[in-house]
């Protein structure tokens, strides 16, 4: 965990204090909606259908069991008793009244936290691989990053005026977590031929209305000429990205209709008149990487009876197979928990529930909890000792669904339920799915499988790259939903392609098991469902869904 | 006239506003006036050689700063309007030209300007602001100095928190 100095924390204040007064014009009736409106999304305060919703960031997904139990407290003293992890990595409190909002965020800033710009055209919350500082693949701990583009992009007062919001993602993994690639920015660490670390750049891949992967501009970007090169970024889309119609304003329109080359001497031409200027000392990025926290690893590389419980109970050994992830160290793992529990709403979570991770992390953990883009939590550098305690105490809360990249691991976005944009619902489509297979065996025979059902066209699901994705859409006051094959948020990032004409709700389910089921037919051996799909092109599976329909 | 709030230092202080902005077919009434780029561009040398009066140019978000380059030693204020709160071009306008062109005259935020983006133009460079939501310069000073602490470097003198903790 990076640990906040007396800066960071009066920054916090100054800008809850600044909010407060917001808020405080706004009941007055000092401003409108109109000109509230901007002013409250800068901060993360949406008014959906039925009441504010609070979205609080979760910067690139780390959080402490302090701050986690601080989550849990704000649940129940100003929600119902539960949040929702997002597709951001960040939290979401759906029934906040507005005058209650400046001190939730007090509550947030007590334990380093906030929700600036987790909502506005401005730069958002980063995203890192959720497994950071753990991965037994990782070049390089991508949080220091991180923290660095959170501070520099935090109020920044060129670029909070955006044409519309900007991701950036960092991975430091041939194995890509974040979906790198379907963001505004992706940074791939890489190591130069000089030993020196530097960046793959990836400009203007993104979801929405028109889903882009973003193509490399810059193969090699020394690390500590990043600063610039962002800044050269978003000088050129601030003064060019489109301000004409939101849905052609993201950065990947511009690029798109520049041409990558082009957009990319643009950029350099730009970074050649910044120079080194506008680039982070090495200093501070050394101060950053000595403000984390160091785990307290012990070189002990036993592992208990770890081996013996798994040899004796096949529900453990099924949670090691799909939730536990090789650590960089022997004797540990890396825990994933799922928030998609057979039935559940993917991504909500308990103020009990909260605490228990809280507890678990303390104890087992490091004091180390991350969030993930696909809406679960991981408990990174878990000894494997301990690992059977931990399972066990996650299965009493119903957190220890065994189901991590499996077809019930769907990344939903609110939908009808709760979203104004919505077009359908999601979360009951999800539900429905996961019953379907609920059955262990089945899931795990099926392998990686990836649905993502967004309820309308903005995409906050993720369905263009899923495995299976599914999209709400509105005919004539009727729910009904568009399947693609073949996306993926991967290192092997791919935008899915339309399967055939939208179902009603009731036939979905049917249509993913006739997938599936065309699937088993086909595949070969160690092939996953994308690779099936790649090699056989995507006849099968329309035969399999549209045949059976009449 | 309208309400003009001045920077002056660190402080700000209400004035009366001595520019009158005029269209581009529209007379020279003399004394100081702001005009389009289109008429700054066109006539320039004329405007330059009016006997009296300033001048200031008024740029929308699509002008490129850069058509200023070496053509702003006769200009007083280069006004850069809003016409939205939510048009964040006019900020890298106003950076680029303390910072790239090195004008040192008045930059004036016009059009849709609010208190609630005070800080982020003063750190761009704006000097003085035409507010449209009844800002007085109390209100403006409160607003632009809300934060005791940067993140990063911009077009003021401002120390962001990188400098600041290498002194400590």
């Amino acid at each position: 965990m990076y640990r906040y100095d007396a800066i960071d924390r009066a920054v916090l204040a100054d800008r809850t204090a600044e909010f407060r007064d917001q808020v405080r014009r706004r009941l007055a009736g000092e401003l409108t909606e109109d000109q509230f409106k901007p002013l409250r999304l800068m901060n993360g305060l949406y008014l959906q259908l039925h009441a504010y919703m609070l979205r609080v960031a979760v910067p690139y997904g780390s959080l402490s069991p302090v701050q986690m139990r601080a989550l849990a407290d704000i649940a129940r003293r100003f929600d119902r008793g539960y949040g929702h992890f997002t597709t951001r990595t960040n939290i979401q409190f759906n029934w906040v009244k507005l005058a209650d909002a400046p001190d939730i965020l007090d509550a947030l800033a007590a334990v380093d936290l906030h929700a600036i710009q987790t909502s506005g055209n401005c730069i958002r919350n980063v995203t890192a691989d959720p497994y950071a500082g753990a991965a037994a693949d990782e070049l390089e701990d991508p949080r220091v990053w991180c923290e660095a583009i959170r501070q520099w992009s935090s109020l920044h007062p060129e670029f909070s005026f955006l044409p519309r919001k900007f991701k950036i993602a960092v991975t430091a993994s041939p194995h890509d977590r974040t979906a790198a690639k379907v963001h505004d920015i992706g940074l791939l660490l890489r190591r130069g031929r000089d030993g020196e670390t530097g960046f793959e750049v990836i400009v203007g891949g993104g979801m929405g209305r028109t889903p882009y992967v973003g193509p490399t501009i810059r193969a090699y970007l020394p690390s500590n000429r990043l600063f610039s090169y962002l800044e050269a970024i978003l000088r050129v889309y601030n003064r060019h990205g489109r301000r004409d119609n939101a849905y052609k304003a993201r950065i990947k329109i511009l690029v798109a209709a520049l041409g990558a080359e082009a957009f990319a001497r643009e950029v350099e031409a730009e970074w050649e008149k910044i120079g080194p200027e506008g680039d982070v000392p090495a200093a501070e990025i050394e101060r950053i990487r000595d403000a984390f926290t160091t785990p307290d690893f012990s070189s002990d590389p036993s592992t208990g009876d770890f081996e013996a419980r798994r040899a004796a109970e096949p529900a453990f050994a099924r949670f090691v197979r799909n939730n536990v992830k090789a650590h960089i160290r022997p004797g540990y793992g890396i825990v994933d928990i799922s928030l998609k529990g057979i039935g559940e709403t993917p991504g909500d979570m308990s103020a009990d529930q909260m605490d228990l991770v809280a507890d678990l992390a303390e104890r087992f953990g490091q004091g180390d909890i991350r969030s993930t883009h696909e809406q679960n939590l991981v408990l990174p550098h878990v000894r494997l000792e301990h690992v059977h305690e931990v399972w066990k105490a996650l299965d009493a809360a119903g957190l220890a669904t065994p189901n991590i990249n499996l077809i019930s691991d769907i990344i939903a976005c609110p939908g009808l339920d709760y979203c104004a944009l919505a077009n359908a619902r999601a979360i009951c489509v999800a539900q429905d799915i996961a019953r379907r297979f609920e059955a262990p065996d089945r899931a795990e025979a099926i392998g990686e499988f990836k649905i993502k059902i967004s309820g309308c066209i903005n995409a906050c699901g993720h369905h263009h790259v899923g495995h299976i994705g599914i999209l709400g859409v509105d005919k004539k006051g009727e729910e009904f939903y568009q399947l693609t094959l073949g996306g993926s948020g991967a290192e092997d990032a791919a935008v899915g392609k339309m399967l055939g004409p939208a179902l009603p709700i009731d036939r979905v389910t049917d249509a993913v098991e006739a997938i599936v089921d065309a699937y088993l037919r086909e595949r070969r051996e160690g092939e996953r469902f994308l690779d099936t799909l790649r090699r056989t092109g995507d006849a099968p599976f329309k035969e399999a869904v549209y045949a059976e329909a009449h | 006239m309208p309400k003009l709030i001045r920077a002056s230092g660190a402080a700000f202080r209400d004035e009366e506003d001595a520019f009158v902005t005029i269209e581009d077919d529209a007379p020279d009434p003399g004394g100081d006036i702001i005009v389009s780029l289109a008429r700054y561009l066109a006539g320039s040398e004329s405007l330059m050689a009016r006997p009296s009066g300033r001048l200031g140019v008024r740029l929308e978000p699509e002008d490129e700063v850069e058509t200023l380059e070496g053509r702003l030693s006769g200009v007083d204020l280069v006004a850069l309007a809003f016409p939205k709160f939510r048009d964040g071009r006019p900020f890298t306008a106003a950076r680029l030209l303390r910072t790239r062109l090195g004008f040192s005259g008045e930059i004036r935020a016009v059009g849709d300007v609010l208190r609630d983006q005070a800080g982020f133009m003063v750190r761009c460079g704006f000097d003085a602001f035409v507010p449209a939501d009844g800002s007085t310069a109390a209100i403006w000073a409160e607003a632009a100095g809300r934060h005791s602490h940067v993140y990063q470097r911009a077009a003021d003198a401002r120390a962001p928190a990188f400098v600041e903790r290498q002194g400590e």
